[in-house]
């Protein structure tokens, strides 16, 4: 599919916490900047997607505060809709307001700023009232009931998880735009504290404030721009059961089904062959492997062992989160949006240091919503 | 506009919401079932003969609501578990560390998520016997809760 082509991005750094800016003035950041690299004006935009979550921005329609900065109240107000769910969950459904034919371009913009609000109880608020969020649990106790199904399916390690920190945290260093960027050794890893056994505190993705931006054109509008637009090739996304008992965590049926669906529409048959580069939504150690296994680069419970034999390495056959992922940057819901510019950005060669060697034609890029990856989002994109 | 605060201002807030939630047909069933008997119920889709629990007013696989209550054993087997250390007081039921667990009632086709207990984690190994322990009658109150948690089959991992 050639249709919908990213003609336009920004991601604002990914820090800790941003007590110099705001939810709105993070937006607006992105805004112009993605603005600016699409070659485009605000009145040029006639549609508007923003991407929040209530409970960590505190406030409810939290779409709402920032449509003056992302500017949908420009010229009397345009169309604007919301999504609450990953970034590119926000993606998808820009392309297909574009794809109704009602619109030419879209702007798609996400915030997050986790240093605001209280992780454990946002993520806790996830959880069903009856049954399961009485027990306190939150994300990373889940992930680490996903982490140990996956370990004792498989028979993996908790060392074949440390390689992938070692792996993306190392290639942080190349990403100015990376929160946790160090040169991690297995022992670091190993003893690093214990959070939610079999998690430690470096299989961790860590707390960030940050947005990002993403310009969509239909054909129509993209051919005409001066810049190179990265076509959107293939999308999907899938949902699993919302129970964590009602799943074998082990795996993830709809990662599958997203993916089959992605690459059908993108025309792929062999994914490890065709695809360039990946960009996945590691926000556990854990879950680089799983999901790699799940997009159908290699058989279930063999990912691991591609890691630690270096074929997903920066400099690699086929790299994996070369930016460092999202256990180097984790500003929720941004995340899958940051994931796609990356993408991006490397097949326009454009990714400065972090750039990988030989061109990268086609790449995928991958966004996550609840408990355990309950929902996945598929990206194919290309020149 | 550029910025000209030689500060910045953080505001300390939190928002405060009571609720009261209903439980709806099906989980006050579940609850009163476990409230006043220490029993575990899920339902069997009549369509699809799985068994979920918790329980659900319809099939969530294929959506017929033609579905039967089944009583089941208060034992099972253990699909995978953590061991929480980090400490959240605004969250947490107990002082960590605590487990959480995943069991598979026996006839059951979903896991049921809770606490393990009487055991220490260097003992739990995925696929072990486990049974519930309930809070005694007297002090069950319609929670999910009222199930302390699952222990290992036989009060011991020994
Ligand atoms: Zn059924």
């Amino acid at each position: 599919m050639t249709d919908i082509a990213i003609v336009g991005m920004a991601q604002t750094p990914y820090r800790r916490r941003r007590d110099d800016a705001n939810f709105a003035e993070l937006i607006y950041g992105v805004t112009c900047e993605a603005l600016d690299d699409a070659g485009l004006e605000i009145g040029d935009i006639d549609n508007f997607i923003t991407v929040s979550n209530d409970f960590w921005d505190g406030r409810t329609i939290s779409s709402m505060a920032v449509q003056d900065a992302c500017g949908s109240s420009f010229d009397g107000g345009r169309n604007v809709s919301t999504v609450e769910g990953d970034g590119t969950f926000g993606l998808l459904y820009g392309m297909m307001r574009i794809l109704s034919g009602a619109y030419q371009t879209t702007l798609v913009v996400v915030h997050c700023k986790g240093s605001e609000g209280n992780m454990r109880l946002i993520t806790n608020g996830m959880f069903d009232y009856i049954y399961t969020r009485p027990l306190g649990i939150e994300a990373t106790g889940a992930a680490a009931l996903q982490a140990r199904r996956y370990m004792d399916k498989y028979k993996l390690t908790e060392e074949d998880f440390a390689h992938v920190s070692i792996k993306n945290r190392g290639n942080a260093l190349r990403n100015p735009n990376a929160q946790l960027a160090e040169t991690l050794s297995l022992d670091q890893v190993m003893a690093s504290k214990p959070i939610a056994s079999p998690l430690k505190l470096h299989d961790i993705s860590p707390i960030s404030d940050g947005a990002a931006a993403v310009v969509l054109a239909h054909r129509n509008v993209a051919n005409k721009l001066g810049r190179k637009p990265v076509w959107v090739k293939g999308i999907a996304h899938c949902s699993e059961a919302h129970f964590l008992g009602d799943r074998d965590l082990a795996e993830a049926p709809a990662l599958r089904d997203a993916a089959f669906r992605a690459y059908q529409m993108a025309g792929i048959e062999d994914p490890f062959a065709e695809i360039d580069l990946v960009e996945l939504y590691d926000a556990y150690s854990y879950m680089e492997p799983l999901w790699f296994e799940e997009l159908g680069f290699c058989p279930k419970g063999k990912g691991a062992e591609l890691i630690r034999l270096g074929a997903t390495a920066f400099d690699g056959p086929l790299p994996v989160n070369p930016s460092g992922g999202v256990l180097s940057a984790h500003a929720v819901l941004v995340a899958g949006l940051a994931r796609v510019i990356e993408a991006s950005l490397q097949i326009r060669g454009e990714a400065g240091e972090r750039q990988v060697e030989g061109p990268v034609e086609l790449a995928l890029a991958h966004g996550i919503n609840g408990p355990c990856g309950q929902s996945h989002c598929v990206v194919i994109l290309g020149e | 506009m550029s910025r000209s605060a030689e500060e910045n201002i953080i505001f300390d807030g939190r928002i405060r919401m009571p609720y009261k939630w209903a439980a709806g047909e099906t989980s006050s069933y579940f609850l009163t079932q476990l409230r006043d008997h220490a029993k575990l119920w899920g339902t069997r889709c009549s369509v699809c003969q799985v068994i979920f629990i918790p329980p659900r007013k319809n099939c969530p696989r294929c959506v017929t609501a033609d579905t039967t209550w089944v009583e089941l054993p208060s034992r099972g087997v253990l699909q995978t578990f953590a061991v929480i250390y980090f400490s959240e007081p605004l969250l947490q039921p107990s002082e960590p560390p605590y487990i959480y667990g995943i069991v598979k009632l026996d006839g059951a086709d979903t896991g049921l998520t809770h606490f393990l207990g009487e055991v220490a984690p260097g003992e739990l190994r995925s696929g072990m016997r486990m049974e519930a322990v309930f809070k005694n009658k007297e002090d069950r109150s319609g929670l999910i809760t009222d199930l302390l948690y699952f222990r290992p089959e036989g009060g011991s991992a020994s």
